[in-house]
């Protein structure tokens, strides 16, 4: 009995003993991946390239802010996250971070004043960037960027999320080697592999999470890598394997998509959206090929560059050939058609046409469209009730829009709507019921009582 | 107390057609460019989304998008002797406001005009004499050439995405396109639209009457399109929604589907809403203009905005109005036919042949606002003046543009416009009517003009425009002509009865029913001074930084609708700018 004690109570006292080192140890910084020189200076203009490909800006700045100022509501599985000011404050700001202070927060998601960040902060993917990237980015905001004052929100989370010395358990189980990034030695898939597992972060929302919420993989010799994930409840799609969409497009289909947020399957929708708006659509041609040549590498590229190019077809031929299934009943239109198919005619024909097919880079495809057959159809309902929109891009500059219908259909007729959809012509995913429609309809209202 | 804002190198008065043209234009040249719109900012989504926008009693029947008469609105009279009242109540002509202007609410239906439209008055006296031309007739040449402004209707063409079937690409005719159309330098940029049932039973009798019906060209977009400013259009479907609605498609051509977006991007360019220009501020010898001042809607007070280049680009009235009120251009005198600005004022002469089928059923909620297929064959290029005993020609269309409930049912004359009577014939007629209409010429007269009222005044104290028009004889022959022509296509199908509605002889102008906003001239174009408002660059005559862009250009109306022509000008102007203008500002003729 008393030896029990004492193994209990000398247990009780090693976790705590461990407990205060986690909280307590300062952290061991990763090092710099190459010895550049002190006075190495970064090419001009490389500095705000690099954080185009990393996309600071989507998330440090705040919805009508000033950039990098930070303050933006980051909505995560543990609750809302606030990021913050990056710009070189010296007392809001990133100002009084020396290199190797920036680093550890890119790579180790330490804080200079030693606190664990939250993931939210892709550090798990930024851990590969190269030490020029990282000197371009440090010089970046500390010599292109001005100061702005701006304290922002705390990120107040609830217990027990509230205690990052958590986090430090947290990265190591979950976070991958430093600097590991997939090669073949062909240049152009190597550059790719570096954009998209490292500063693009692309895994951060398509590769699912494992049991620790870790990325179930960082490169791409990761069966799970880039299988698809979650992103504030919307499907982020499969980027490879046999039920990625995007299995079914051309070389050119993938790059206008990057540098326009649309091409002739779908425009970008979601968090997608800020992503090409701040990030994509600023890469070099040479570097979107190079994402493009490593994504095809990674799924299967037969399909797409194969296809003979179609002309867009004109709205009388698409009309007459309508036959079978799906749009014979549109095209029929019998006045006793069940109420999806109905709704679909009286809502969405206009643009997306009988035959799903939408229009080239104007209207997307609704047939085989990912954001209609996600496993979670959150994304769909989301964009009937509220609409869509896509980003204005130097080569696309028109940021069009779907207007909501949250104002003309009720929560019913929307998951009549959404069911349909997701079962028309070739697709084939789950209905969606009332319920799952009046859960989003009470995020967007709540999330509109806060603005 | 006005405020004074910092100065731009360039302000543009109005955002619509060709105040998106000039903005993107010279913004590409780096310079600092302002658009001032008197009306609210307009987007396809919220302003025009769906299904609120086809409300056909808010925007069809009550305006929602035109320009409010209490706040802005003309005067008219017919004669000399009459005392010009204030249009209170749209009715002849619809003027629009806010981002986009009439480019969001027009039909889509976009011409080139014919080569001697552009130099009348020599075509006339040359092949028929100058005695032919009547006395009152203040008919003039252009000053620019159909061949000068070709590849400028082209790049309108393709800013725009039009629909058509080319008929004459340099020289070589091309079946199923207007054989008499000017030559083109290349096909259209999409495919003409599909036909509806009524176009294809009009073309089919005038072809076998010898005729050759084309399509209408269209800036309803038959396909996906991508414009050079990487804009783009969705295509038609056909709702019957254009004509005094925005699209709510991204199908209708218009300076937010084409222009907008890309130009808000650029960041030398702005532009203010709300901000209606009340005057052009001269320098002190009057040489050239200052700026202009305007009246901010939401500070509530006047702003003189500095600029180096001022560019007229509101409608063709208030262009007019404009230049009335800040003394460019001296007044034009009907009288002594002395003075330039308001001069020419004109119009258009339209006509059309309604026909019932008890047995044909067009689904009317079918249309497109340019749809149809038209001819060319009673055109301004195709008659003998002399011999018919007048000036001008149109075209002749047939083709559903208007599938609005409302408005676009056609009654057997007789019907009363309410009771049972009245729904017994909508039971017996919706569906089974169609109509082949007439659109053409009007001419100039030394009594059609526009001045500043003597009695009337706008909300902010200023003179209204004064409009003195009335129709004449050369005009209502010329109408009566396409009468006598369209009646026999009409009865060789067959109809179990028509009608006709042309002006006839002593038709008077009366502004109540709708007829068409293709409001032209006032702040003419021309090679002389004496004659013409601005030269052959639309720039003002005495003050060579100020341009006045639009149909106020026109020395007297085509037989097509105008929007092709002005954003061909548009374009003619920019360039002109751009190139020679920039480089070294002074008068350019």
């Amino acid at each position: 009995m008393i030896t029990f004690l004492r193994i209990l109570t000398g247990l009780v006292l090693l976790g705590l003993i461990v407990l205060a080192a986690i909280i307590f140890m300062p952290v061991r910084s990763t090092p710099a991946l190459a010895a550049l020189p002190d006075d190495y200076t970064p090419p001009e203009g490389s500095g705000e390239y690099v954080m185009r490909l990393a996309d600071c800006s989507a998330c440090h700045t705040a919805e009508g802010g000033v950039p990098f100022a930070g303050g933006r509501k980051i909505e995560s599985p543990l609750g809302t996250i606030y990021s913050t000011n990056i710009t070189p404050d010296e007392e809001t700001g990133i100002g009084s971070y020396s290199l190797d202070e920036f680093r550890a927060a890119l790579y180790d998601g330490v804080r200079q004043d030693g606190a664990h960040l939250y993931p939210a902060m892709p550090y798990a993917n930024y851990r590969k960037l190269s030490e020029e990237d990282v000197r371009a980015l440090y010089a970046f905001f500390m010599e292109e960027v001005e100061p702005v004052s701006n304290a922002g929100p705390e990120t107040a989370l609830p217990f027990p999320f509230n205690q990052r010395w958590g986090i430090r358990t947290w990265k190591w189980a979950a976070l991958g080697k430093a600097g590991e990034v997939s090669t073949t030695g062909d240049a152009l898939y190597d550059r790719g592999a570096y954009l998209v597992e490292a500063p693009g972060h692309c895994s951060a929302c398509h590769t699912p999470r494992n049991l620790v919420m870790g990325e179930a993989g960082y490169t791409a010799m990761d069966g799970d890598f880039l299988m698809g994930g979650e992103i504030d409840g919307w499907t982020a799609p499969a980027l490879r394997g046999p039920d990625s969409a995007i299995r079914n497009w051309s070389a050119e289909d993938l790059k206008l998509y990057f540098a326009s947020g649309r091409n002739n399957h779908a425009g970008v929708n979601g968090e997608m959206q800020l992503v090409v708006r701040d990030s994509l659509q600023f890469y070099s041609d040479e570097d979107l090929d190079a994402v493009v040549a490593y994504l095809r590498a990674l799924g299967d590229p037969t399909d797409g560059d194969n296809a003979p190019p179609v002309d867009p077809p004109r709205t009388i031929d698409r009309l007459d050939t309508a036959a079978g299934g799906t749009e014979a009943v549109l095209t029929a239109a019998e006045p006793g058609m069940a109420l999806g198919p109905r709704l679909y005619l009286d809502n969405c024909n206009a643009c997306h046409f009988v035959d799903g097919r939408g229009a080239d880079q104007v209207f997307p495809e609704l047939d085989g469209n990912p954001l209609v057959t996600a496993a979670s159809a959150t994304g769909l309902i989301d964009t009937i009730l509220n609409g869509a929109e896509v980003p204005s891009t130097t080569v696309r500059p028109y940021s069009l829009r779907m207007p909501g219908f949250d104002h003309r259909l009720s929560d019913e007729e929307v998951a009549e709507l959404a069911t349909f959809l997701r079962s028309a012509w070739s697709n084939s995913a789950p209905a969606v019921t009332i319920a799952d429609v009046t859960a989003r309809r009470e995020v967007a209202e709540e999330r509109a009582a806060a603005e | 107390m006005a405020r004074t804002e910092a100065k731009k190198d360039v302000v543009i008065v109005g955002l619509g057609w060709t105040g998106a043209i000039m903005g993107i234009e010279l913004a590409q040249e780096g310079l600092e460019v302002l658009a001032l719109e008197r009306g609210p900012d307009r987007y396809t989504v919220p302003d025009f989304r769906y299904p609120d926008v086809i409300d056909e009693l808010k925007y069809g029947v009550r305006m929602g998008f035109m320009q409010k008469p209490r706040n802005s609105t003309v005067t008219i009279r017919r004669t000399l002797q009459e005392t010009a009242l204030p249009y209170r109540k749209l009715g002849s002509f619809l003027p629009g406001d806010g981002v986009g202007g009439a480019g969001i609410h027009w039909n889509g239906q976009n011409w080139r005009a014919m080569e001697n439209e552009f130099t009348l008055r020599s075509y006339v006296e040359d092949n028929f004499g100058a005695e032919i031309i009547p006395e009152d007739m203040t008919i003039q040449d252009w000053g620019v050439t159909y061949a000068e402004l070709e590849p400028y209707f082209d790049r309108f063409e393709y800013v725009l995405g039009i629909s058509g079937q080319a008929g004459n690409v340099n020289g070589q005719i091309i079946e199923g396109g207007n054989p008499f159309e000017a030559p083109r330098s290349r096909d259209f940029p999409l495919p003409p639209l599909p036909n509806t049932y009524d176009s294809v039973l009009f073309a089919d009798a005038a072809r076998a009457m010898g005729y050759h019906p084309f399509p209408r060209p269209a800036a309803n977009a038959s396909a996906a399109y991508t414009n050079e400013y990487g804009m783009q259009l969705g295509p038609c479907n056909f709702c019957g929604f254009c004509e005094r609605y925005g699209c709510l498609n991204y199908s209708k051509a218009s300076p937010q589907t084409c222009i907008l977006d890309a130009l808000r991007r650029m960041p030398n360019f702005s532009y203010r809403t709300n901000s209606e220009v009340l005057r052009v501020d001269l320098a002190e010898d009057g040489q050239t203009a200052t700026g202009v001042t305007y009246w901010d809607e939401d500070a509530q007070e006047e702003v003189f905005q500095p600029a180096d280049i001022v560019l007229l680009c509101a409608y063709q009235l208030h262009n007019v109005h404009l230049m009335l009120l800040s003394g460019i251009g001296e007044p034009y005198n009907p009288v002594t036919g002395e003075g330039v600005t308001g001069k020419n004022y004109a119009y258009q002469m339209n006509g059309g042949t309604t026909l019932f089928f008890k047995d044909k059923t067009f689904n009317p909620f079918i249309g497109s606002g340019a749809n149809g297929l038209s001819m060319d064959d009673f055109a301004i290029n195709q008659i003998d003046f002399a011999a018919e005993g007048f000036i001008g020609g149109s075209y002749i269309t047939a083709g559903v543009a208007n599938g609005q409930p409302i408005r676009g049912i056609g009654l057997p004359k007789g019907t009363p416009s309410w009771g049972e009577e009245w729904k017994t014939a909508i039971g017996e007629w919706y569906g089974h009517s169609m109509s082949i209409g007439s659109h053409g010429s009007n001419m100039a007269y030394r009594d059609c003009y526009l001045d500043l009222d003597p009695t009337y005044t706008d909300r902010h104290g200023r003179p209204l425009m004064r409009m003195t028009f009335n129709w004449k004889p050369n005009d209502i022959r010329m109408t009566q002509f396409m009468r006598s022509k369209i009646e026999p296509i009409a009865e060789s199908m067959n109809p179990d009865t028509w009608q006709s509605s042309y002006k006839a002889e002593g038709a008077q102008y009366d502004v109540r029913p709708y007829q068409t906003t293709h409001n032209v001239g006032g702040a003419i174009m021309g090679d002389d001074p004496n004659t013409s408002a601005v030269n052959r660059y639309l720039q003002a005559w005495g003050q060579h930084n100020v341009f006045s862009i639009g149909a106020s250009a026109f020395p007297q109306n085509i037989q097509y609708n105008p929007t092709g022509v002005v954003g061909a000008l548009a374009y003619w102007v920019a360039d002109a700018i751009r190139k020679d203008y920039l480089p070294n500002p002074r008068p350019l003729v």
